[in-house]
């Protein structure tokens, strides 16, 4: 089949994100071709302040080399100016009378900066900042001037400012608005930005309108005339007032254009064989100029390139860093506030910090953050996510270690650290690493540094602080998840609870039905989706939807537990913890039976043969004659329990029979991820109640059930969820809120974390409250779990999941 | 010298399984795609030396299941952004039957 063609016209960021993304979804669909009219192959736009500020030089910056176009089968134009859209006959003309045909065309044209329609814009050393050739204009200015102006208080223009005096020059910035940054800060906010870059040798000027330049003999700027009549002496003049969408060319094809080339939700414009991403275009009203949002808008584009026809791009909430070293201030959201809005504000002038939080209906709407923006991730997340913070609002100002489930997370300040200390201790990632990462592979997501790095990538519990120091690497470029929703994998566009439902509603029976339907983009997915999709499958349709043991991780095929050496760990069934002498002699006789070289007493309170070649496994579980554990699945674990009231002179309840009864009526519950119970017979709770997914502590009067409980990474104590009498009471509000978590929870997540997702009030309202429920959940759980197999029964055994073959 | 040796039947491997077969070179591990193309890798993976027999199998790669990295079953490769390679060996199928050049 004859190849289509695609013709890109601008080679910036967004575009060149756009045709990767295309090129992972279909490499060889169409013959490409790029027009770029800057000299340079794609290059990090947003690092040009550094560039400018003498970081880092331009040859740090580039993304793709011409290499990378070379290597994808791309022609690539550079220095060629599209002049013309010959929409009829699909055709692009060059300034230099060069054309190309397309089949389709991308326009990702960029912005230009706004340049001030005043008399001596047009003097040497009048300078927009937009690209590499602005920014050489202001270094080689730097070298041979002294003073300089910058015309714009916004991010881009103090970005400039700053650069420009750390390469020595006299810097005044000039600003229309009475405060800096008024886009992204508030009054007060503001002002402590100001006084620190005052600090730092800049100068200000507000509330000042430009009315002309003044030029000397030789053509160049020499001064600036403000309306109020003031001059200033000013050899280089940097306008940042603002970047306007680059229309010109569409517009003169005749598409719809409305301060910025309109699209719609699949980056479509107007004609449908021409699409358009990036700083040029305006969606749903809105022009973004961040690069997260950018990058989304690509890779919805790709999908509709690559025809698959999935995936909408919906608008983007962004978030404000300023790249300048030393300064630390974050702004997201509807900061300013109105009628409707409350405040809440911490004002500490003198130690240089200053907060705000805008709340509309006990929902977070905006924040500014100057000083202390390390939960500046965890705010955008929430005024994403719009969830109700009425529980934490008391807190909420104090940040997210003082709620006391940030474990490692923003404890300290990405800045602060050196290169040598360590960010992510699961992986042995220190900042350095990460550092590095993202400037030479050129990163921009928390996805990509995990890919790139692993920090972050196992635990994630120092997510906040890879996202810090992403910020901090990046500034103003960074959005912190860009995007609004989480997908399940790279397999698919849809979220967790896309899929679920799709399950649910259309009755989807196995993976490759599922996947079929769904339009899965690998052809038999990866090994995050396809053990989450099994789960999914059997639980929203026990007895009927197929197990498939080729998508479980080898533990929940082995029905054990893979160790370091490839051997594995066998853990039999002690109900409630307690054993008897004959388990015990047999558990002995195995182990010197199968030389099975170490035998561990668990946290679980049970014991672990660890050793063991997969090739025994089924023997050893014969002479064992216990039944699995399930100490290596997605499953329900173990019940801890203390000794109770039988024996404990203490006890007011049989915690150990009730512990039993519970590990009884659960075992073989396959869930979201591992489930660990508890039973206490007193307050005293020697069973450790408070750090299980679901605890029972025995009191006088009955017994208390708390949920959400996690001794792991991230120790969390486990909430109170309701205190009931009788031990049937307990069976079925520990089963209801059970299964509600399997209903519900993503795959691999804990209790802890559903219940930190949706809150433990609608836990509450659904387990406790709505008793029908309550009684419809725990009986969906039981005919679940009704007829249940041991896996280590002979009859179910697959022998061939553990035999060796020969050569 | 190096000979084809019959170890299995395509029938005993599962598809997007694997199996090990112990062989006097150390274990290889036979992988099979949903497509039924057969590869062939020692079973030890780049990384740590975690057994890739016991990985889940998807596309034409399969990942380790001890640290998740992603091994190519066509040439033992590590994909991005790991590095490293598991070797691989000659393996073909003839009428049913699996054969390892060892």
């Amino acid at each position: 089949m004859k190849k289509m063609k695609l013709i890109m016209v601008g080679n910036g960021m967004a575009g060149v994100r756009t045709l990767e993304e295309l090129l992972k979804l279909e490499p060889d669909l169409y013959d490409v071709t790029v027009f770029g009219a800057e000299p340079y192959p794609n290059y990090n736009r947003i690092m040009l302040s550094p560039v400018l500020s003498g970081e880092q030089e331009i040859k740090d910056i580039i993304l793709n080399d011409t290499d990378w176009y070379v290597q994808h089968g791309i022609t690539l134009h550079l220095n060629k100016r599209v002049v013309k859209i010959d929409r009829h006959n699909r055709v692009v003309h060059a300034e230099d009378g060069a054309t190309a045909e397309y089949d389709r065309l991308l326009l990702a044209t960029g912005s230009t900066p706004v340049i001030l329609p005043i008399p001596g814009k047009d003097l040497q050393g009048v300078v927009g900042y937009r690209d590499i050739h602005d920014t050489n204009a202001m270094i080689e200015a730097a070298q041979k001037y002294r003073k300089a102006v910058v015309i714009g208080g916004g991010l881009l223009g103090l970005e400039a400012a700053n650069g420009l005096a750390a390469r020595g020059m006299d810097v005044t910035v000039v600003h229309l608005m009475p405060w800096l940054m008024e886009r992204q800060l508030d009054r007060e906010s503001a002002a402590m930005l100001q006084a620190s870059l005052e600090a730092k040798g800049l100068k200000f000027l507000l509330g000042k309108q430009t009315q002309e330049l003044l030029g000397n003999a030789d053509g160049r700027v020499s001064a600036i005339r403000f309306k109020d009549g003031e001059e200033r002496p000013a050899d280089l003049v940097v306008m940042a007032v603002g970047i306007r969408a680059n229309t010109v060319l569409a517009e003169s094809a005749g598409i719809h254009c409305s301060r910025g080339i309109v699209v719609n939700d699949t980056m479509q414009t107007y004609d449908p064989k021409i699409y358009a991403v990036g700083e040029c275009v305006s969606h749903r009203g809105m022009a973004y100029g961040l690069v997260a949002p950018l990058f989304e808008q690509g890779k919805v584009c790709a999908n509709h390139l690559a025809r698959m026809g999935i995936a909408r791009y919906q608008g983007s909430v962004t978030s404000t860093k300023l790249k300048v070293t030393g300064i630390d201030l974050f702004s997201a959201g509807d900061f300013t506030g109105n009628d409707e809005t409350e405040d809440i504000v911490l004002h500490d002038a003198a130690g240089g910090i200053y907060k705000k939080l805008v709340l509309q209906d006990d929902k977070l709407v905006g924040a500014v953050m100057y000083g202390d923006t390390r939960d500046g991730s965890w705010y955008f997340q929430m005024i994403r996510d719009g969830k109700s913070v009425a529980e934490i609002r008391d807190h909420l100002l104090f940040g997210q270690s003082y709620l006391g489930n940030a474990g490692h997370q923003g404890q300290s300040r990405a800045a602060a650290m050196t290169d040598e200390m360590e960010v992510c201790g699961c992986n042995g990632v220190c900042k350095g690493t990460v550092v590095k990462a993202i400037k030479e592979q050129g990163l921009f997501t928390l996805e990509d540094v995990r890919k790139h790095t692993k920090a972050s990538a196992s635990c994630g519990s120092c997510t906040g602080l890879v996202e810090q120091i992403l910020a901090s690497t990046l500034g103003g470029a960074y959005a912190p998840q860009a995007g609004v929703k989480k997908t399940m994998c790279g397999c698919t566009d849809l979220t967790h609870e896309e899929v679920r439902k799709a399950i649910r509603e259309e009755k989807l029976l196995s993976i490759t039905e599922t996947m079929r339907f769904l339009n899965w983009s690998t052809s038999n997915g990866c090994a995050s989706c396809r053990p989450a999709l099994n789960y999914y499958l059997i639980c929203a349709w026990p007895h009927q939807a197929a197990d498939d043991p080729q998508s479980r991780f080898i533990n929940e095929r082995a029905h054990a537990n893979i160790q370091k050496d490839g051997t594995f760990s066998v853990v039999p069934r002690m109900h409630g913890g307690i054993t008897t002498p004959a388990q015990l002699r047999r558990i002995a006789d195995v182990a010197d039976k199968y030389r099975i070289p170490t035998v561990k007493v668990t946290g679980g309170q049970r014991l672990d043969l660890l050793g063991v070649r997969k090739q025994d496994l089924p023997a050893v579980w014969a002479d064992l004659a216990m039944p699995s554990g399930f100490a290596y699945g997605k499953s329900i674990r173990t019940v801890k329990t203390c000794v109770g009231s039988e024996w404990c002179r203490f006890g007011v309840q049989n915690s150990t029979q009730l512990g039993i009864d519970i590990e009884l009526a659960f075992d073989r519950m396959w869930a979201p991820h591992k489930v660990k119970i508890a039973v206490s017979g007193c307050p005293r709770n020697c069973a450790e109640a408070a750090i299980k997914d679901v605890g029972v502590i025995g009191v006088d009067s009955g017994w208390e059930i708390y949920v959400g409980g996690n001794g792991g990474i991230k120790t969390e104590v486990a909430q109170f969820l309701v205190k009931v009498k009788a031990e049937e009471e307990v069976m079925e509000h520990a089963g209801a809120f059970l299964q509600l978590y399997r209903e519900e929870a993503r795959y691999l997540d804990r209790t802890v974390h559903y219940i930190e997702r949706v809150g433990l009030d609608f836990i509450k309202q659904r387990v406790v409250k709505d008793a029908a429920n309550r009684k419809a959940l725990y009986q969906r759980l039981r005919f679940a779990l009704d007829g249940a197999k041991d896996p280590w029964a002979l009859e179910n055994i697959n022998p061939r999941e553990f035999a060796v073959l020969t050569s | 010298m190096e000979d084809w040796n019959r170890v299995s039947t395509l029938d005993e491997i599962p598809p997007l399984g694997a199996r090990i077969v112990h062989t006097a070179q150390g274990n290889v591990g036979l992988f099979r795609t949903a497509e039924g193309e057969v590869f062939a890798l020692h079973d030890k993976c780049p990384h740590q030396g975690g057994p890739l027999s016991q990985g889940l199998v998807a596309g034409k790669r399969v990942t380790c299941p001890l640290h998740g990295w992603n091994i190519g079953l066509e040439d033992g490769q590590a994909l991005a952004p790991d590095k490293g390679c598991a070797g691989k060996v000659a393996c073909k199928v003839e009428e049913g039957q699996v054969y390892l050049k060892l």
